[in-house]
């Protein structure tokens, strides 16, 4: 394919594209994403190709192996289209029977559709099921229907028509004017106004002409996982957005900064740039404009600080990955002390979006001041894990319990965690809070780019302050004295409280040491290290208190605060929990009551769970 | 020249200055540890820390590296600036308890007790050895290795320099690898000895 040279050749491919699929009947996608990946989903794509290429219906039939669909938690996920009929936990063993009934024929299988868990009631298609209806999949509705191998699957479905709409119907300024009016704000957490920072960028000179845009791709909240679903499963639109971009700052050059721990990403990434030079939608003279621009992609080593700005340039300039001061803002000297202008993934994925809808249209979602969908990772004790779009302004019960269809078996909601380690927990009597960055800062978390942590009443909040600060002492860059020496010191008083040494005078020195570390620290690692612990205090200090004058953990999750006893009374002396106890705690005859010795007792909860007639209790 | 206030005073300072050479100019002191005329500001210790009122937001920052600005409302002594300092000073104490450079500052911002639990590491990560050997030695012998708690000053590899000129620049520069305080006998303590002598501006167990 020769390269694409002007926006009207760019429409007659998309228009021959199109043609060319008309001789499908129907599209079997198979959701390709990491969850899936785990669940096993090649194998059900190579059994869905060997069973239509057996059937002879490989000319027909479209089979595409498509980015994560978000309904993690029931994968592998099959959609056939267009009946949109929705296949969940799809083994290869179903793949002759949904061929048979749903491609060759018109019924649906029964036992592959997704059941309310209520009424037990199944739905045909994925709109009807409630984890999708209550979203707003701008974003990702793509994801579920695009080959991202495919550059074409791209175009076919309107894609590089934003890039060219820019390029010769708008001038920069309209289009940052376009992305000011949409009321776009940075994705990767703080929120800061898109426009203003492109702005700020084409505003500054470049002493050679040479200025950057860059895509952070470095997400490394614990169980975050947008951006990487973004990048595996719809790379075109990060880069249309990076094209778009570039034009408007007046960029020449672009980079993506990608862990290294994301394969699937990076491989999908580098694919689709070449593909794109390939036709001309990256590189010079891009669809005969006169406008050069060109993405090469830089690995991250997995340094979550690598996340900040600051570190992510040093670390692309081949520099030890750490953060500097930023009174000159990277706007002005940023990458190779040029101008250079950040975005998150999912910031530049929603740029053809605007470009495409129209600013007034894209700003018809969500609240006055945060506009558009955000993407959310659903994970921790929720019913339905995945990667969920909602409209900002929806409230965080509504995602939890709507979408997320609540705690699983039966427990009952503590907090949900937002923002990952620079973010808070938030508690029940919070649920109404809309979800914008505004509000969720007010409430002493953040946005974040997108980690949504719920957690039930068998979730220890000190223990959860423990681990995010664990986690940040690792990440830390070590630089300056409050975070590194900070972070660590906090780390030793939640370990201290947490193993019931903990003392009220060090819960006192907590809260003061947290407030100067978030007040001193050189970057916004630190600035925000603090928020699990200070969140934490603010709406769960009874729970503090508890494990430090009562010496109790009420989650059990503590283990020096918990005692195990054998209740004689229940206790049948089968000898169970004494073979399994690993450390030999656990004595007594058969046909006896049996005792632990608290001295040797690990804690570690094995006899609590062999036991068959609730002999062991737990304290 | 560019106006601004410290501490209540209206001052003038020259374009390009940063706060802490704007107040030092001025006869205002700020504690520094990681700063050095001559190296690059590094703003690493964060004991220069300032309250800098700017267009009617308060924040802390470090004066080392922080350019002033018109019109900015700088205050080195204000109560947030007071606790956030004495915390890092415990903060550094923990990491090396016997820095007669630290027991000297403890005393003179009135620290008198280390909340922390203390861990001798003889090194405060202060940055000055490796600025200095590299901005005006022109050998870069010495960097930082590792990240987070685990990070150190260290040669690459940790194998004999091949760059090392053994000028001692990085020990004549180091804040804390000297004699230790006389005073405090159990990491953790304090000497605190010169804290109620009245000439607490000229440190007098350094002497």
């Amino acid at each position: 394919m020769p390269k694409i040279e002007s926006p009207q050749s760019l429409e007659r491919y998309r228009e021959i594209l199109k043609s060319e699929r008309e001789k499908y009947r129907a599209t079997v996608s198979v959701c390709g994403g990491t969850g899936c990946q785990a669940h096993g989903c090649e194998a059900v794509y190579r059994a869905l190709e060997g069973e239509l290429s057996a059937r002879g219906m490989k000319e027909s039939i479209e089979l595409k192996l498509t980015g994560c669909h978000g309904f993690c938690e029931i994968g592998p996920l099959v959609v056939i289209r267009p009946q949109g009929i929705f296949y969940r936990q799809v083994k290869p063993e179903d793949v002759p029977l949904i061929v048979e009934k749903s491609v060759l024929g018109v019924e649906v299988v029964d036992e592959l559709l997704y059941q309310l868990p209520d009424n037990g009631k199944r739905m045909v298609r994925e709109e009807d099921i409630p984890f999708y209806g209550k979203q707003t999949r701008l974003l990702l509705k793509d994801n579920g229907s695009i080959d991202p191998r495919s550059i074409e699957d791209y175009i076919v479905q309107g894609g590089y028509a934003a890039l060219a709409k820019a390029l010769f119907e708008m001038d920069p300024d309209g289009i940052i004017d376009a992305v000011d009016r949409a009321g776009l704000r940075g994705r990767g957490g703080a929120g800061f106004p898109t426009a203003r920072k492109w702005r700020a960028c084409r505003a500054a000179t470049a002493r050679d002409g040479i200025k950057y845009v860059l895509c952070n791709a470095d997400e490394g909240d614990p169980g975050a996982y947008m951006d990487r679903s973004l990048l595996e499963g719809n790379p075109h639109a990060v880069l249309e957005g990076m094209a778009i971009g570039a034009f408007a700052i007046g960029a020449c050059e672009g980079y993506v900064y990608v862990r290294h721990e994301y394969p699937l990403a990076v491989i999908n990434l580098h694919r689709a740039i070449e593909q794109a030079r390939g036709l001309g939608l990256l590189g010079k003279n891009i669809l005969g404009s006169g406008f050069d621009f060109d993405v090469n992609v830089s690995l991250g080593g997995g340094a979550f600080v690598c996340g900040e700005s600051t570190a992510l340039m040093a670390s692309i300039e081949g520099r030890i990955g750490e953060p500097r001061v930023k009174h000159v803002h990277t706007a002005e000297r940023g990458l190779y002390n040029r101008p250079t202008n950040l975005n998150n993934v999912e910031t530049w994925a929603n740029v053809p979006l605007i470009i495409n809808m129209g600013s007034e249209q894209y700003a018809m979602v969500g609240t006055e001041k945060s506009k558009g969908t955000k993407i959310f990772s659903l994970v921790g004790k929720i019913r339905n894990t995945g990667l969920v779009e909602v409209p900002m302004g929806i409230t965080l019960r509504e995602i939890i319990y709507d979408i997320g269809g609540g705690i699983p078996d039966g427990g009952k909601f503590k907090a949900v965690q937002t923002g990952g380690p620079s973010g808070g927990c938030i508690p029940e009597s919070l649920l109404d809070t809309p979800v914008d960055f505004d509000s969720l800062y007010e409430v002493g978390s953040m946005m974040g780019s997108g980690g949504m942590i719920v957690m039930d009443e068998t979730t220890c909040m000190v223990d959860i302050a423990r681990y995010f600060v664990d986690f940040l002492c690792g990440e830390s860059c070590g630089k300056c004295v409050p975070c590194r020496e900070g972070l660590k010191q906090m780390l030793y008083i939640l370990e201290d409280i947490a193993g019931g040494r903990g003392t009220m005078e060090q819960l006192d020195l907590l809260k003061e040491l947290a407030e100067v570390v978030r007040d001193t620290s050189l970057c916004g690692l630190g600035q925000t290290a603090a928020n699990p612990v200070l969140s934490t205090i603010r709406y769960f200090e009874d729970e503090y208190v508890e494990h430090i004058v009562e010496g109790k953990c009420r989650a059990g999750v503590c283990k020096p605060l918990l005692t195990f006893l054998i209740d004689p009374e229940k206790c049948t002396g089968c000898l169970r929990c004494r073979k399994q106890c690993p450390v030999g705690a656990i004595s007594g005859r058969k046909k006896e009551p049996h005792l632990i010795d608290q001295e040797r007792c690990e804690k570690c909860g094995i006899c609590l769970e062999v036991c068959e007639y609730g002999a062991v209790v737990r304290k | 020249m560019v106006r601004l206030v410290i501490d209540g005073q209206s001052v003038e300072a020259e374009e390009g200055w940063t706060v802490l050479e704007a107040a030092r100019h001025y006869g205002v002191e700020i504690p520094t540890l990681c700063y050095a005329e001559g190296l690059s500001p590094y703003s690493a210790c964060r004991l220069c820390t300032v309250e800098i009122i700017s267009r009617g937001r308060s924040r802390l920052s470090a004066s080392c590296s922080y350019p002033v600005q018109e019109g900015i409302e700088v205050r080195t002594n204000s109560q947030k600036v007071r606790r956030a300092r004495k915390v890092i000073i415990e903060l550094l104490l923990a990491s090396c308890p016997n820095s007669r450079t630290l027991q000297c500052l403890a005393s003179k911002y009135g620290v008198t007790r280390i909340r922390f639990r203390p861990e001798d590491r003889g090194c405060i990560l202060c940055g000055l050895c490796v600025r200095m050997c590299k901005e005006q030695m022109q050998a870069g012998a010495i960097g930082f290795a590792n990240r987070g708690t685990g990070r150190e000053v260290a040669v690459p590899f940790h194998a004999k320099s091949e760059v090392c000129r053994e000028c001692g620049a990085c020990l004549y520069i180091c804040p804390v690898c000297e004699l230790p305080c006389p005073g405090p006998l159990q990491p953790g303590q304090l000497c605190n000895a010169c804290l109620d002598s009245l000439q607490l501006e000229a440190f007098p167990c350094k002497e």
